[in-house]
């Protein structure tokens, strides 16, 4: 594969005409190979990496861990269903909900991220993760004494994305071409995550990047310098929190019914995977890590099936695989290859540095009672 | 009156057994500033260890009485849990002493995630019931009922503090800890095996989790795999409350948390006219956990530490 | 980072991913697909593996006697998924059986995977019939395709509030449920017919579905001198919860629902199960009015039947009577006979309302008698 590749390295354009090309092509080539599950598969792909781009800019950029970014994921998703769907009988237009759903989640960013401003590192995780499992808990009972979710029972008959006439709910048949509504929501979440992959790598070599790059080196020695560490690190919590809304309209959207049952802190783990074995901090990691981490299981499936049909009955059950190999994906991550498969450069360097000046800068933070 | 007596009682049950986990997080944090996110799993393993010994017992001498029956899986699963504490730590958590510090953490996130697992494979998803064994002596106090058990699972909690406080405060390991936590580099320079302490520290609290385990399962007649998580957050918040790093902090805020979380699971539903009910008794925990740690990171006995949180 | 070397890296991700997958064949003319879902992995695995084993002792009966179809012979085939209780598999297996030409499905088990699956069926236009979802909302949906051959949680819930209050001779009565889909259903249906028969609720408490501590929310109800606690939820938490009551000195019945009327429960809970009554919508099989017979047929083909079996078994039945009259097995074909449905099944007689769900949804209450559940009786 590398030598077929290689003379792409010195023709960046014809790279990117062929990765254009290829990802126009690809629910097709997949549709044709693998069957319209699969471009289902690819869909959800796209959601998670959206989902891992936002908690990579808390996380890998800013240096924050946040154990229950799921929770903006699911203020998205149901701002979605209460502004679009029989619930409340509004009906607005997926472009009016999508950035309205962005906003509040950004907003609830702030608001969970203020109170956490003085934490850092462990206790930062442990109280993020508790908001996280609040706000699944408020959604799991906030049917009494006013119905605003609906509760354990979910938001149903949320409405697909329409456009003009055009809804992405139903099979587009055009000049002869056939477009299920997997494909049309292949494209649409495609279009988001490459917005999203632009705003998060501009976000990177900014100003913003750089000072939320410091903070995650040594905040005291940002502070020294200037930065406003305080806002920074709102900023990061409300970026990171508006794609996690994004995505959880375009899930709502897509599915067509939620329940608090998506929304469980085993989703923010499985992103926090995605980033860790990607790379953190480095958004082709991040993406690799998201698709790998969604295709995998429904890869796993297969041995399932595979079981059936040899053997008549499952020895090894897939799904117990699935959970054991990601928790051993990030112990032998974290062990052997701390940087993920695809580390930034700098990432990298961060790593190796074993005994250097790294080292004695860690020190510095375990000796923190000094 | 009867009835606040009753969840007081169910309180200070539940305090102890979260006090109990809460120990092993206050030792390992207080030395590794690491929240041990697999402490609650090991509890988790030690309920089951104990379990299939006391299984594999009762089928073997079905005449020996109940509380040695007991005992015996306590006496199995405490090596268990002490072998299992000392692997954990040697293999996933020493490599990463000087990585960064998010490294040690998602690594704990997923040993809780392996062992989890590994238990299911083991023991199966079906809920694991604890046999009757032990005996159902109840008294009544007051109107509030009271068993022997709950009786042993209070005065256990507080004799394995006060062992803990002992070793600690006046023997020579305990010195050892005490140093380590300080300054690790200066704790080396002084003599201190510094790794051996750091064993030694995960060792006794993966033993006072299997006494825990047993407790916990012997207490609500189960055990199933996935029991060790919430348990272990609840613990680690309750160690918060108190003073992380701090013994009686422990103590203090498992018992603490555990009459918050009755009263709170039994009162707020009629102070607010129902719209605040037992549906959010888990929150309570996490509000507790934040509230502490936005006014006051150092706990409620813990010394004021820069830099801590 | 060099974008052109992410370009690189990508593509030849993408090129291994669409290669991976070849050679799929056609299949001829005269076999009819039907898809079959539940969980086939996971802790549901000998549940979804009855729904699955049901439907296929139903479709290999039929291929023997011989199916004629618009004056030809055709041949059932039946496709086994694997939802994994998961509502996002669910949409995924749900995709895939579309693809593959499923004229109807049988599935899901779950409420939760049923109803995110359904819109799938619903806009490819195949008829689903679930033989075990019985969330409410599943039928309530306004989808011509969704049916179901088991009574709903309402028409459960119903059956035992009325019980409670009529056969039991509750006055007082303490609701808890566990915040799942299943649980908050059951007990706010039952909350309503409890009241509707004169009963008056004195608390309505809450847990969850990972609890093992109930001693705060029962001391809180003792405090109200109930004399029945009905709990909406599973086993795992009823086991413990019948203990903890006795233990506190509750001097109240417990009441339950399907989740509770299994055996798990009776080791969970120990002693202390004695004298609880749950119920479980349908007919216990030695009573339908096919039961022992059907038992014998599928026992002999897929060992001990575990739950629904005989549920996935009509399911496909009154699938292939629709396709009968039609003399068709095109889906738009069969969706207009299924509301005509009249059929004698194994769990009993089937009839559909206009929603999809059967009106002769039977329940039948269990209590515990020395460690054993036994049959109280059964209430339309």
């Amino acid at each position: 594969m590398n030598r077929v590749l290689e003379p792409l390295r010195a023709r960046p354009l014809l790279a990117f005409a062929l990765l254009a090309a290829l990802l126009a092509a690809l629910p097709f080539l997949v549709g044709a190979g693998l069957g319209n599950s699969w471009v289902r598969v690819l869909d959800f792909a796209l959601l998670y990496v959206l989902l891992a781009i936002g908690l990579n800019i808390v996380v890998g950029y800013a240096g924050l861990l946040d154990l229950g970014y799921i929770a903006f994921y699911a203020l998205g998703a149901y701002l979605y269903a209460w502004l679009a769907s029989p619930h409340f009988g509004l009906h607005l237009p997926f472009w009016a909900v999508l950035p309205i759903g962005a906003a509040f989640a950004g907003l609830f960013g702030v608001l969970l991220g203020a109170p956490t401003l003085r934490l850092r590192g462990d206790y930062l995780a442990i109280v993020t993760l508790g908001f996280g499992e609040i706000i699944r808990i408020f959604m799991n009972n906030l049917n009494a004494p006013f119905n605003l979710t609906n509760g354990p029972q979910g938001m149903n008959l949320i409405d697909p994305v329409k456009l003009g006439g055009l809804s992405f709910g139903k099979t587009l048949h055009f000049h002869g071409l056939t477009l299920p509504s997997t494909y049309l929501y292949y494209y649409l979440f495609l279009a988001f995550t490459l917005l999203a992959m632009f705003v998060a790598l501009r976000l990177r070599d900014s100003r913003i990047g750089r000072a939320w790059a410091a903070i995650r080196e040594d905040e005291i020695a940002a502070a020294a310098m200037g930065i406003n560490t305080r806002d920074m690190k709102l900023l990061a919590f409300a970026m990171g929190a508006t794609f996690g809304g994004l995505a959880g309209g375009l899930f709502a959207a897509f599915q067509g019914f939620i329940s608090p049952e998506s929304f469980t802190l085993w989703e923010s783990i499985l992103v926090l995977c995605m980033i860790v074995l990607g790379g953190m901090g480095n958004i082709p990691g991040v993406i690799l890590g998201a698709v790998l981490l969604t295709v995998i299981p429904e890869a796993l499936r297969y041995i399932g099936d595979l079981q059936r049909a040899t053997l008549g009955h499952v020895v090894v059950d897939p799904s117990d695989l699935r959970m054991l190999l990601f928790g051993t994906a990030l112990v032998a991550m974290m062990l052997f290859r701390p940087a993920g498969l695809l580390p930034s450069r700098q990432r990298k360097r961060e790593f190796a540095a074993e005994d250097g000046v790294a080292a004695q800068e860690q020190s510095s933070l375990y000796d923190t009672k000094a | 009156m009867d009835i606040f007596l009753q969840q007081l009682v169910n309180g200070l049950v539940l305090g102890s057994i979260y006090a109990l986990v809460a120990l092993g997080y206050t030792m390992v944090y207080g030395i590794l500033e690491l929240i041990n996110f697999a402490h609650g799993e090991v509890v988790m393993i030690g309920a089951m260890v104990a379990l299939s010994v006391i299984g594999a017992l009762m089928g073997a001498a079905p005449d020996l009485p109940g509380v040695m029956v007991v005992l015996a899986g306590i006496l199995v699963a405490i090596p268990a849990c002490m072998a299992l504490a000392f692997g954990i730590e040697k293999i996933a958590y020493r490599p990463l002493r000087r990585a960064p510090r998010l490294a040690p953490l998602i690594t704990a996130i997923g040993v809780s995630i392996i062992l989890q697992n590994l238990a299911m494979l083991i023991w199966g998803r079906q809920y694991i019931s604890f046999p009757p064994l032990l005996p159902r002596a109840s008294f009544e106090f007051f109107g509030a009922h009271i068993t022997l058990l709950q009786i042993v699972i209070v005065a256990l909690a507080l004799t394995i503090m006060a062992g803990l406080w002992l070793l600690v405060e006046k023997t020579r390991l305990g010195r050892a800890m005490r140093a380590t936590a300080q300054s690790r580099e200066v704790a080396q320079l002084m003599g201190v095996n510094v790794d051996r302490v750091i064993s030694a520290t995960f060792i006794i609290g993966a033993a006072i989790a299997a006494i825990a385990g047993v407790m916990v399962s012997a207490y609500y007649g189960l055990a199933h795999y996935y029991m060790g998580f919430m348990l272990g957050l609840k613990a680690f918040s309750a160690a918060v409350l108190g003073g992380i790093g701090n013994l009686f902090g422990a103590m203090l805020g498992g018992l603490l948390l555990g009459v918050i979380e009755a009263l709170g699971a039994g009162y707020i539903g009629d102070l607010t006219g129902g719209f605040l009910g037992s549906h959010y008794q888990d929150v309570f925990a996490f509000f507790v956990l934040i509230g502490v740690l936005v006014f006051r990171p150092s706990g409620l006995l813990g010394e004021r530490v820069a830099n801590r949180a | 980072m060099t974008f052109h070397k992410f370009a690189i890296s990508a593509l030849s991700l993408a090129l291994a991913f669409s290669l991976s997958g070849c050679g799929k064949t056609e299949d001829a003319g005269n076999v009819i697909k039907i898809g079959s879902v539940a969980p086939l992995t996971g802790p549901q695995t000998h549940i979804g593996k009855d729904n699955e084993n049901g439907a296929r002792l139903a479709v290999d009966e039929i291929n023997a006697k011989g199916l004629m179809l618009g004056g030809r012979k055709v041949k059932l085939e039946l496709l086994g998924e694997d939802d994994q209780a998961e509502p996002k598999a669910a949409t995924i297996v749900a995709q895939k059986l579309v693809d593959a030409g499923v004229v109807a499905v049988i599935g899901h088990l779950n409420s939760g995977t049923t109803i995110p699956a359904s819109r799938i069926y619903h806009d490819a236009g195949i008829p689903q019939i679930s033989p075990s979802a019985t969330a409410v909302a599943y039928t309530a949906q306004g989808y011509n395709t969704a049916w179901r051959v088991m009574a709903n949680d309402a028409q459960q819930g119903k059956a035992l509030g009325r019980f409670a209050v009529g056969k039991m001779g509750a006055k007082k009565i303490a609701i808890i449920d566990d915040r799942t889909a299943y649980g908050q259903g059951l007990a706010d249906e039952f909350e309503k017919a409890a009241t509707a028969a004169g009963g008056e609720i004195v608390a309505h408490e809450f847990t969850n579905d990972r609890a093992t501590d109930f001693n705060a929310i029962l001391t809180s109800i003792k405090g109200k001198s109930p004399d029945l606690v009905f709990f909406g939820g599973m086993d795992p938490q009823g086991g413990p919860m019948a203990k903890q009551l006795k233990r506190l000195g509750l001097n109240a019945r417990l009441l339950g629902g399907d989740g509770m009327q299994n055996a798990n429960f009776l080791k969970l809970a120990g002693a202390d199960a004695e004298g609880v009554v749950a119920s479980s919508p349908g007919l216990p099989i030695d009573s339908m009015p096919g039961g022992p017979d059907f038992r014998k047929r599928y026992e002999a083909k897929h060992g001990p039947i575990q739950l629904y079996a005989p549920y996935a078994y009509d399911a496909v039945n009154v699938l292939v009577d629709a396709m009968k009259r039609a003399n068709s097995a095109v889906p738009a074909k069969v969706l207009a006979e299924l509301p005509k449905t009249d059929l004698q099944g194994v769990s009993g007689p089937i009839k559909f309302d206009a929603k999809g769900d059967t009106t002769g949804g039977a329940v039948t209450l269990y209590e515990v008698k020395d460690g054993a559940w036994k049959v109280l009786e059964t209430v339309k």
